[in-house]
């Protein structure tokens, strides 16, 4: 009896360490507006607390995606672990429109989010032969231009796309497409 | 009165004595003090490496004062903390002294706790019959880890922000539970408010009570056995009529005296750091923990604090194609244990399956999960010393001169590592710490073979000690 209440206790004080309910309820879809961007533009927003990046990809940087094919870890975004990439971005761009990469920035080794070094060629803590993406500061890991990893690194898994669908030609929504909220 | 008649002073006796007996017919004072200070018998041949004990319970004491101070300035809010240590900086009267005092205390805690483990590691002070001293020890020092992690979090900087992310998912890399185990320790999806209050709350409260708990265990532990010291002979097989051992010498005063002029070289050490460079160049404070956190942006370059780096390397350099050394690692240990040792066939059995399901392991999970064990293991396996290291005397002093070699290539090794871990990652550097990480797990796993081989002086019956 003793036994039983102590666990029960002990319960008690181990569910306090998870998420409250106001934390559960934060994490609305945010919409935001893409006209103007230009290519080569970053933006990013915020969405449930992490940096969600737009990309607005050039015609040279899309077609960089041709030539990390096979220097890339899981090149068809194939690998479930991290995150299921969404049956619309399920595409060599991992993306709705070629042109425009939605990811979460937030990298899949251990959590920072890494930083954009657009600029092809070499350059310090990079390969000779980069074609432009990003770099994760805490340990090394390196994306392509549609956030796919690179080859023995750290990080095991390609950026997560989150849900999201397009609402006109200029508004996209974070976090909810045709099928639901994430 | 349990006793009257037992020594009772008598009513001519000065007050204080009669106070004293007073408080000992009802308290141990006088005999504690007796059994860990005036009576405790220490080996008369220490040497300054033996200073490091009593510095770190120096440091514990200031960490402890100076953290009580802060509390009462500080905010746990996550819209609140970082302007509340620059207040504490600026608008507390002296507060940037206590403030600089505690963050300098940590990296000077680490300081010592390094130094005394070396003491520990040359002398053999983890050997029979002083290993639950050495397991005490490493508990203490995985205890002081998490404090520095979770008291790192409170200023609430930019470093704060994103090293607590990291240490946190790296309970995500467990197989199958660390995803919902990482969001159990936040408290939500991302570090937050949540997160940095129940860090709050373990650093004031539940990890220095654990470490205290220790701190009194370590030292109970080490005064029921005796001190090992540099000869590594044991003092108390040579007493005296009356059961004093003839080479040692009671800690008080004699030793006293000797810590009190260490704290001072040391007071005098930390203050200059205090006044003079307390940043000391962005290693005990770095600069970018100056810029409020920011859960949108990773600052370019960031390490953590330089005493955790020759284990953070360790991580950093355990990538995809490293596995395959690892497991090729893995086949020669469990080769050269079915080859080269006297262990029963059931063991050398459970050996090669352990091995073949390490192997397995490799294969089936992900690199980032194995950088997590490797840089656990290289933590924990410390604790193993006592049982590792099969060396027929204790003391360096006595040992193979090449043994001392031996030491001084770990040494170095663990200093590249740390080295390597405050600098951003490049393939040379990711090599130089993948080597360095296998010399650093060949020290500790081969140990039990090197430790026994070439040729050993013979240990003195008693302590090698000149007069002065």
């Amino acid at each position: 009896m003793g036994g039983v209440a102590g666990v029960a206790t002990a319960g008690a004080f181990v569910s306090t360490f998870q998420p409250s309910e106001r934390a559960k309820a934060a994490g609305a879809p945010v919409e935001v507006d893409i006209s103007g961007m230009q290519p080569g533009e970053m933006r990013t927003v915020e969405w449930r607390g992490k940096p969600v990046w737009l990309v607005k990809r050039s015609p040279e940087m899309v077609a960089s995606l041709k030539k990390t094919d096979s220097e890339v870890a899981d090149p068809d975004s194939d690998r479930t672990q991290f995150s299921v990439t969404p049956d619309y971005a399920h595409n060599e761009y991992r993306s709705i429109k070629p042109d425009l990469l939605v990811v979460v920035g937030i990298c899949s080794h251990l959590g920072c989010s890494p930083n954009p070094r657009f600029q092809a060629g070499p350059q310090p803590s990079l390969p000779n032969d980069w074609e432009g993406g990003f770099l994760c500061p805490c340990h090394g890991s390196t994306f392509d231009l549609a956030g796919r990893v690179f080859k023995n690194k750290p990080a095991p898994d390609n950026l997560q796309v989150p849900r999201h669908m397009y609402l006109s030609d200029t508004r996209l929504i974070i976090g909810k497409d045709e099928k639901g909220e994430a | 009165m349990a006793n009257p008649q037992k020594g009772s002073p008598s009513e001519q006796a000065p007050f204080s004595a009669r106070a004293l007996h007073w408080v000992d017919q009802r308290f141990p004072a006088s005999s504690t003090w007796k059994a860990h200070l005036s009576e405790y018998y220490a080996p008369k041949n220490f040497n300054y490496w033996y200073a490091f004990g009593s510095l770190a319970l120096l440091v514990l004491v200031i960490q402890i004062v100076t953290g009580i101070f802060l509390v009462m300035h500080y905010k746990p809010d996550s819209n609140l903390a970082f302007a509340s240590v620059e207040y504490i900086m600026r608008d507390v009267p002296w507060g940037w002294l206590i403030r600089y005092m505690h963050s300098t205390g940590a990296s000077a805690f680490f300081i010592v706790v390094y130094l005394h483990m070396v003491r520990g590691l040359l002398y053999g002070s983890y050997r029979k019959p002083r290993e639950l001293v050495w397991l005490f020890g490493v508990a203490i020092f995985l205890c002081l880890m998490a404090e520095a992690f979770f008291g790192y979090l409170l200023p609430w900087g930019q470093m704060s922000y994103w090293g607590a992310q990291v240490i946190v998912n790296l309970f995500g890399a467990i197989p199958f539970i660390g995803p919902d185990l990482s969001l159990w320790i936040r408290g939500d999806y991302v570090v937050s408010d949540a997160t940095l209050n129940r860090f709050f709350s373990f650093h004031v409260i539940a990890i220095p009570l654990v470490l205290l708990g220790l701190v009194v265990a370590h030292i109970v532990a080490l005064h029921e056995v005796g001190s090992n010291n540099p000869d590594g002979v044991e003092i108390k097989e040579k007493k005296d009529e009356n059961g004093i051992p003839l080479d040692g010498i009671p800690f008080h005063p004699y030793y006293t005296v000797h810590d009190v002029f260490v704290a001072a070289v040391f007071l005098i050490v930390f203050s200059a750091v205090l006044f003079f460079a307390p940043e000391m160049g962005g290693y005990f404070l770095e600069a970018n923990n100056f810029v409020p956190a920011n859960p949108l942006k990773t600052p370019p370059h960031i390490a953590p604090v330089w005493y955790f780096t020759p284990f953070y390397s360790i991580l950093r350099a355990t990538t995809s194609e490293f596995v395959y050394a690892l497991e090729a690692g893995v086949v020669a240990y469990v080769a050269l244990i079915a080859l080269k040792t006297r262990w029963s066939g059931f063991a050398k059995i459970a050996t090669i399956v352990i091995g073949a399901l390490i192997i397995i392991g490799m294969l089936v999970f992900d690199a980032k999960f194995w950088g997590v064990v490797l840089m656990g293991t290289s933590v924990l396996i410390l604790g193993g010393l006592p049982w590792l290291d099969r060396s027929p005397v204790k003391s360096i002093r006595y040992r193979p001169a090449w043994h001392m070699y031996v030491y001084i290539v770990f040494f170095v090794v663990f200093l590249i590592l740390g080295y390597l871990g405050v600098n951003p990652p490049n393939e040379t550097r990711n090599l130089i710490a993948q080597v360095c990480t296998f010399l650093y797990f060949g020290f500790f796993l081969l140990m039990p073979w090197w430790s026994t081989m070439g040729s050993f002086q013979p240990v003195p019956e008693r302590v090698t000690y000149r007069p002065h």
